[in-house]
């Protein structure tokens, strides 16, 4: 292994072809991780050159984290060499590997809450004179990064009074503070707006010029389509495939990703609008991030909403089901009037959420499948009698549902917590179908799931509305909510801007209907003022 | 390495360590500390199956067991109660006080006064369980703040009612009926244990309010949003622990024979935690079986009664039982992190 760590490296110099020229920043051979139980990674070889951006793609589980974290020096592999700069590199930490010039932003934020911006920058690497912290050096520094990246950020609010989007512009900022040769970026845009992407996108740029080496982690085709020079695909913890981004189409991912051939991503869903199922009247949360919306869902179709992070289309489910408090408006659940609502008032009433963040708000870690099944169900007769447990009938109901909903493996007393998202997400939509319900609101559905379990959630949701259930997505993915909506609302800053039905559901229109909406909401304040 | 044949016999599966790890962690290593205890202490001291020495550890063993279940509950929602000691000098004093006060006025009503001083001593249960679960659940004070509060409000009340000097005057029935009988050659108090362990051990496994203390502690907002009114239930768990503080206390009582305000205490507390979280329960909420909890009650104690009996030092006893605790929560803390993340 020593010697196959030096040899290619020098090899490559000496003899290198015309397409793939250029030296090595960094070089992985036979990279191999094993976690207890799984073989995370499996003899992987993955390498990035100076000036590229080299794109990650795979399922969730494919082993792109881990391959970062290993790159990051979060973890050691547990065999193949790690050459960096034409040296051979072991037992890197994360500390050593900031100071070599590689700089990790992982979607975990490592931010401390109650420290502000600068003291967030700096933390690890504060600046000091005579053992005193250089406060305002650092504060002078942090400033010039954030108005070199052109970010919208107060280098003196804390952390916890930060959007997520804001959070993670300051985790960027920390990456590029010192000299950086190698920068990770695993899903940056998750959570930024159109404009803030464009800004990193830009900013990546200039770093490619500057002969940084970018590992790129996305799921998204577009941001791919715009930044790749290189595509490494993983599955199942094994290398694929690396190419040139030059002529790859999308289908040919997808399927190098998968390993089956996807026809259709999105199913055919066949709405038949029915009676109105939910009717929301002059809507303004107590927060105002949701004012003065009207929306209409009926039974036998499903009712999008679209928009940016933060538009205030989570909040707006999360009023109707009970999570966010009301200041005005009224809720119709199919036609009955709804009053001082609590999520156990709305499933008495047949209605049932899911929200974006399973481990947040879904799921009880450190219970079991069945457990976190049926939390929702337990006041109906078929789960307990007189506030006694019916375990045998609940253990039957549960085990019915995984089955229908193709859980593997379909053992329901594993802990949550060993599962993998697609299969926590099957543990939710499960809850939902312990209860008679008629209308569903899912919040991001398939945010942080694989391709795989996405088209099972897509086909449950077709399964649901043409059974004559009335469904609310809410969803940042506009191909998703384009797709299987009948209608889509389009929020931004908190209003609803345009319902668009039929043929103008297209991407250009719901990005048309952002501007006009600022415009409007412009007009709307000025006369109000 | 490890992986060599330990039997030293051909043919015979090999153990790893790593295997040998993996079931010392599945079954625990409660059980098998308890059975060395026993098994040592009956080869090296004949003292320890004295039948007195056996109803004292018994004896001792429930007090702990009822206070410890308790705990458990709060544990299991997230929470920490500290005023556990607390309750039980609060209810040895008022339920003294109360059948003193009843049995100077009706002397003859000794069914009258056992039952008001046992409802007054449950009532202090009731009532710093309402005061600690509705900080906790509604003013979402940190249960650590809130119980010691209610510690120091506790004891104070309960020195202020008897100056600290014993209270004497209860029902001779009461005191050498029930608190120092034995039915069949066992001490009562261990009846009532068992009998506390058994429902607490049913509300867990079959009842809804069982499954919701569970589901809270494994995610309160996922509980919030699957209709599960959460504060009212962690106002139960409170309640259920102070109130089962209050049983112990009654049961002390009517062993010493007298009320004292000094009953119970920190160290009762901080053993009810030591005895939850080594029979499993977890400090960040979720996790905890009752059945094992009072296993472990029943190990601190047969540890601390075969210190006592080899003569170890009060001191050394101190450290003995500071490292199995730290011992305790690193294995179980090892055992998750071998579980794999998903």
């Amino acid at each position: 292994m020593m010697d196959g760590a030096s040899g290619p490296a020098v090899a490559v110099e000496r003899t290198a072809p015309a397409a793939t020229a250029g030296p090595r920043l960094l070089e992985l051979t036979g990279i191999t991780k094993r976690f207890p139980g799984v073989v995370a990674l499996d003899r992987v070889d993955f390498d990035l050159r100076p000036g590229e951006v080299h794109v990650l793609f795979g399922e969730n589980g494919a082993g792109k984290s881990t391959l970062i974290n290993i790159i990051a020096g979060t973890f050691p592999a547990d065999e193949g060499s790690y050459v960096y700069d034409g040296r051979e590199i072991r037992r890197l930490t994360p500390h050593q590997a900031r100071e070599i010039g590689i700089s990790p932003v992982f979607q975990e934020f490592s931010l401390v809450p109650d420290l502000t911006v600068v003291e967030n920058l700096f933390l690890g690497r504060e600046r000091t004179s005579f053992g005193f912290l250089s406060a305002a050096a650092m504060r002078q520094r942090a400033e010039e990064v954030i108005a070199e990246l052109g970010f919208d950020l107060n280098p003196r609010a804390k952390i916890r009074e930060l959007s997520r989007a804001h959070q993670q512009m300051v985790e960027i900022a920390k990456a590029l503070l010192a000299e950086v040769r190698l920068l990770i970026l695993d899903e940056p845009t998750a959570s930024l707006t159109e404009s803030e992407t464009s800004k990193l996108f830009e900013l990546i740029e200039r770093l490619r010029g500057q002969g940084v080496g970018i590992i790129y982690v996305s799921h998204r085709m577009r941001e791919i389509k715009q930044l790749a020079d290189r595509i490494t695909v993983l599955r199942d913890g094994k290398l694929v495939k690396t190419l040139d981004s030059q002529g790859v189409t999308e289908n040919e991912l997808v399927e190098l990703m998968t390993g089956r051939k996807i026809d259709v991503l999105f199913p055919k869903i066949d709405h038949r609008p029915g009676e109105v199922g939910l009717k929301v009247q002059g809507l303004t949360t107590a927060n105002h991030t949701v004012e003065d919306v009207d929306f209409v869902a009926r039974a036998g179709e499903v009712t999008g909403v679209a928009g940016l992070v933060g538009c205030g289309k989570s909040e707006l489910i999360r009023a109707i089901y009970g999570l966010e408090p009301l200041s005005a408006g009224t809720i119709e659940v199919f036609g009955q009037p709804m009053h001082h609502i609590t999520p156990r008032k709305s499933l008495d009433r047949g209605v049932c959420y899911f929200p974006s963040d399973r481990v947040v708000e879904g799921l009880a870690l450190t219970r079991p499948i069945r457990e976190n099944a049926s939390m929702a169900a337990l006041d109906l007769p078929q789960f307990a009698r007189l506030k006694i447990l019916r375990q045998v009938s609940e253990r039957r109901a549960i085990q019915e549902i995984v089955d229908r909903l193709r859980l593997r493996p379909p053992n329901i007393e594993r802990v949550v917590q060993n599962l993998s998202g697609g299969n926590r997400q099957k543990v939710m939509l499960a809850r939902g179908l312990t209860r008679e319900t008629r209308l569903f609101l899912f919040d991001e559905p398939t945010v942080g799931i694989d391709v795989g379990a996405k088209i099972e959630v897509y086909e449950l949701m077709k399964q649901l509305v043409e059974a004559g259930a009335a469904i609310v997505l809410v969803s940042s993915e506009l191909p998703e909510v384009l797709h299987l909506s009948n209608r889509v609302y389009v929020m931004h800053r908190a209003h609803v801007v345009a319902e668009l039905s039929g043929a103008e559901m297209t991407e250009q229109n719901v990005l048309a209907s952002f501007f006009e909406g600022d415009r409007s909401i412009e007009r709307k304040k000025r006369a109000q003022a | 390495m490890s992986g060599q044949n330990l039997t030293g016999l051909p043919g015979r599966p090999q153990y790893s360590m790593e295997q040998l790890t993996r079931a010392m962690l599945a079954v625990g290593l409660l059980p098998i500390l308890l059975i060395l205890t026993v098994v040592v202490m009956s080869i090296v001291e004949p003292k320890f199956y004295g039948i007195f020495n056996v109803l004292n550890v018994l004896r001792q063993s429930s007090f702990l067991a009822i206070v410890a279940c308790g705990q458990m509950l709060v544990l299991i929602v997230g929470g920490l109660d500290l005023s556990v000691g607390a309750v039980v000098a609060l209810t040895s004093s008022v339920m003294a006080k109360t059948m003193q006060a009843i049995g100077f006025v009706m002397p003859e009503a000794v069914g009258l006064t056992i039952f008001g001083g046992i409802m007054a001593g449950l009532g202090c249960g009731l009532g710093i369980g309402l005061l600690n679960g509705a900080c906790v659940a509604f003013l979402r004070i940190s249960p650590f703040m809130v119980t010691l509060g209610t510690l120091w409000i506790a004891t104070g009340i309960g020195l202020l009612l008897t100056n600290g000097i014993p209270v004497y005057g209860m029902p001779d029935v009461f005191i050498n009926d029930f608190g120092r009988a034995l039915w069949f050659g066992i001490p009562t108090t261990v009846y009532v244990a068992l009998g506390v362990v058994f429902l607490v051990v049913l509300l867990q496994r079959k009842t809804v309010l069982g499954r919701y203390l569970y589901a809270i502690g494994g995610n309160m907002q996922a509980a919030t949003v699957s209709g599960v009114a959460t504060t009212g239930y962690i106002i139960i768990a409170y309640v259920l622990c102070s109130m089962l503080a209050s049983v112990s206390g009654i049961l002390q009582t009517a062993r010493l024979g007298s009320g004292q305000a000094t009953m119970g205490g920190d160290l009762l507390m901080l053993e009810s935690i030591a005895a939850a979280v080594i029979g499993g329960a977890s400090l960040r909420g979720g996790i905890g079986r009752a059945e094992m909890v009072a296993l472990s009650a029943v190990f601190l104690s047969i540890l601390s009664n075969s210190m006592n009996l080899m003569r170890i030092d009060s001191k050394m006893q101190l450290v003995i039982l500071g490292l199995i605790l730290v011992a305790a929560v690193a294995i179980d803390e090892l055992g998750k992190r071998r579980q794999i993340r998903g």
